[in-house]
């Protein structure tokens, strides 16, 4: 037993040690405007993180430029905007233009929250691109990040 | 790449080459480790400060009261703010953010979540590298708000120049103040929530910890009352976090410390690689699966498989024999 050599513990042909993991999308998920229910973004944050996701998550109250200076500093791929006061034509299209203004055109926004179903297509055209309304299942949301989110690469 | 290339990118107009430069490194992509390298020999210029101490001491709440106090005096800053990975899923919620998130909008202030992604200790294994980014493209000050630690996450103590740990009120009696680990690696320890009761006591019983001991290197550390929700103590604690610096200069245990830093993130990364080649080994060595496997079936004891493979790689034996 004492001559058992494992010739591949130390091999030097291993790739970049920290290179080849898939890393996490980074998700931040966001509560625009006067709107105090934070419930469902709660729910959705514990869900995007038993995903394997790693969500920044801001809390209540944010103003585009918040939104869109946390999205730039993070770095994040994908952004969730929960909102349920029923203020989204004026805040998403802020939020947009705050996103552009800083170069985040490849950044995948998405919506959720109580939004009527006539008011997806204008907002489809600001760039969000998908909207969840009550009662979307979980499943759903994290299959659709999964499979539309960025990967971040080199900008030079 | 050489350092003026990365430099021109990175203070050039286009505000996401640093965020994303910071991904980069976090995910251990070649572009972004071969730029963080030739940036750093530009690194050692800034005011490392760890913050760190257990679980809703109020961390987060504190550097955020701090970032006000820095912005105040019209200093640039960034922060590093780490939470915990799940060891299952590998997903985070880093909620640190939430409670800065009125300094946004500020230009001077930079503040970067990370998840720890598997490493414990209180960082995560690209929380140097970020550090020495923001070092390099030449943020003075540079705050690391480590996950919330109890006895054992003093890896902070290897990357910062200045460890400020944070207690709060009713955390433990007068034999946790003496056990070993976290007070040990403060700089300067901070009671927070000390509008709550029980802080005196607290204060009290940590001073007593302290007392007990010679003063390191003839510096008492300072413990600092504060209220980090309405600010209060937050210039004195920016004072001692500058006094701080002021005396690792004059002491000389600058250099101490750097040399202790590089020591370590050598060997911990060198670790890191042995781990990864490790694991991937069960996966491609038939011998040593063959001996993982007899320890599962209780064959052979844990220790005589871990000797036999330590042979294997020329290194000493646990408990001097090799055993079967």
């Amino acid at each position: 037993m004492g001559t058992t050599k494992p010739p591949e513990l130390l091999s030097p042909t291993e790739p970049e040690i920290f290179e080849g993991l898939n890393p996490p999308i980074r998700v931040l998920i966001a509560k625009p405007g006067l709107d105090g229910h934070d419930r469902g973004a709660k729910v959705l944050v514990r869900a995007l993180r038993d995903a394997g996701f790693e969500v920044v998550y801001t809390g209540l109250f944010q103003t585009p430029d918040m939104i869109a200076s946390a999205a730039l500093q993070e770095d994040v791929q994908v952004i969730g905007l929960s909102i349920l006061s029923g203020a989204h034509m004026e805040l998403f299209p802020r939020i947009m233009d705050a996103l552009h203004e800083r170069g985040l055109d490849d950044v995948l926004v998405v919506a959720g929250g109580t939004i009527p179903k006539s008011d997806i297509p204008r907002i489809r055209a600001l760039g969000v691109a998908e909207v969840f309304g009550p009662g979307t299942r979980l499943a759903t949301i994290v299959d659709y990040i999964r499979d539309n989110a960025p990967r971040p690469s080199a900008l030079w | 790449m050489t350092a003026d290339e990365v430099l021109l990118r990175l203070h050039g107009s286009n505000r996401r080459v640093l965020p994303r430069l910071a991904t980069l490194v976090e995910n251990g992509d070649a572009d972004g480790l071969e730029a963080l390298d030739a940036l750093f020999p530009l690194t050692g210029r800034a005011h490392v400060v760890g913050v760190t101490g257990p679980p809703g001491a109020g961390k987060s709440s504190l550097v955020a009261a701090l970032l006000g106090r820095i912005r105040a005096e019209n200093r640039r800053v960034a922060v590093v703010a780490v939470d915990p990975s799940s060891p299952l899923t590998g997903g985070a919620v880093l909620g640190d953010r939430i409670r800065m998130m009125n300094r946004h909008a500020d230009d001077g202030v930079f503040v970067r979540s990370m998840a720890s992604r598997g490493r414990q200790g209180g960082l995560a294994w690209a929380t140097a590298g970020l550090v020495h980014l923001l070092d390099a493209v030449g943020y003075p000050l540079i705050l690391i708000e480590t996950v919330g630690t109890g006895q054992d996450g003093t890896d902070i103590a290897s990357l910062a120049d200045t460890v400020v740990v944070v207690e709060a009120p009713g955390l433990g009696d007068g034999v946790q103040a003496i056990k070993s680990g976290l007070l040990e690696v403060g700089d300067i320890v901070v009671i927070n929530k000390a509008d709550q009761p029980g802080a005196d006591d607290a204060q009290r019983l940590i001073r007593a910890s302290f007392d007990l001991a010679h003063p390191s290197h003839g510096r008492t550390v300072p413990i600092l009352p504060t209220v980090a929700t309405t600010e209060s103590g937050i210039s004195e604690l920016l004072v001692a976090i500058d006094d701080h610096d002021s005396w690792l200069t004059e002491s000389g245990q600058r250099s101490v410390r750097r040399e202790r830093g590089a020591r370590a993130e050598v060997l911990s990364g060198l670790r890191a690689v042995l781990d990864r080649r490790l694991e991937s080994g069960t996966g491609r060595s038939p011998e040593l699966a063959a001996l993982i496997e007899r320890v599962a079936r209780r064959d052979l004891s844990p220790r005589r498989a871990v000797n036999a493979l330590a042979l294997a790689l020329d290194a000493p034996a646990i408990g001097g024999t090799v055993g079967d």
